[in-house]
């Protein structure tokens, strides 16, 4: 039982080839790109979809952090579709894998501190004392403005990787239990219905693109506006 | 293709495969999928039967990965 929880996690080989850089490929085929004006359905939707969220995102921003907004709709479109293929039966979901994250995570945001520190350097410094410190508090200050600086990719990637691995094990222990509980009535009907709920809220994994490029966005735009 | 059945294997061999011709054949593919499926009025047909591939795929990979269940 223990093996084969954690056993969907381990990343796919197929007779000894890894296919997981395959499986990360996958969803840019459900995205087809077109030169058309007028398109059919999916490809109109799909672009409605990104020029709804871009507006949304971008809108905050000055020329140069506007710059940011191919990357940032690729990240979202990327880890938003990921995320929800991860939701079919059987299927592996390269973000629960911490490495992929923290390889997403850790160059967005040294993007971001490094495009701060070059162009408004003073004020890029300046983010490591808040006004109005009492002097005498200014060296742990520092210390800790610097550690909260640097925890900023640590926990963008761990918080993407809990939660949708935490997410698919909540999945496959209460589908689990649901099984076992089919012989004794009363209760399946119960949890069925919690197997629901729990589905819907995990495709508020969405949310979590929203989380994830929205901090980073936060993060960008701090950098380049204060 | 306008090849006889008794010569099939010396055509077969006569063919180049280089990674273009490769990649030619699944764009050639993947164009006649997408035009026939996708590009059309219900393309939410298209979009399942990949995905439907997609899950059985990987319901079937436990058995490929050298009796491994």
């Amino acid at each position: 039982m223990n093996e084969n929880l954690f056993a969907s996690f381990a990343t796919p080989t197929m007779m000894g080839l890894p296919i997981v850089i395959l499986i990360i490929m996958f969803p840019s085929i459900l995205f087809p790109s077109s030169n058309r004006l007028i398109n059919n359905r999916l490809i109109s939707i799909q672009q409605w979809l990104v020029q709804l969220t871009s507006k949304q995102m971008m809108a905050i921003h000055n020329n140069k952090g506007q710059t940011w907004t191919l990357m940032l709709m690729s990240l979202i479109l990327f880890i938003g579709s990921t995320n929800l293929l991860g939701l079919l039966p059987h299927s592996f979901t390269p973000t629960t894998q911490l490495s992929m994250n923290l390889g997403m995570a850790i160059p967005l945001w040294a993007g971001t501190v490094f495009m701060g520190f070059r162009h408004k350097t003073k004020a890029a410094l300046a983010h490591f004392l808040p006004q109005g410190t009492p002097i005498f508090l200014i060296p742990m200050l520092v210390i800790i403005e610097t550690i909260s600086l640097f925890i900023q990719p640590m926990a963008l990637a761990v918080r993407l990787t809990a939660n949708i691995t935490a997410g698919h094990l909540l999945i496959h222990l209460i589908g689990g239990a649901t099984l076992a509980l089919m012989d004794i009535s009363p209760s399946t009907a119960l949890i069925t219905f919690i197997i629901l709920i729990l589905l819907t809220i995990l495709e508020f994994a969405v949310a979590m693109i929203q989380a994830y490029v929205f901090t980073l966005l936060v993060s960008l735009y701090l950098h380049d506006n204060t | 293709m306008n090849v006889k059945i008794e010569e099939l294997p010396r055509s077969i061999l006569m063919w180049d495969f280089i990674p273009k011709g490769i990649t030619g054949v699944f764009q050639r593919g993947s164009y006649r999928y997408y035009n026939k499926y996708v590009n059309k009025k219900g393309s939410l047909t298209g979009v399942s039967m990949v995905l439907a591939v997609y899950v059985l795929f990987n319901y079937i990979l436990p058995f490929l990965q050298g009796t491994q269940t």
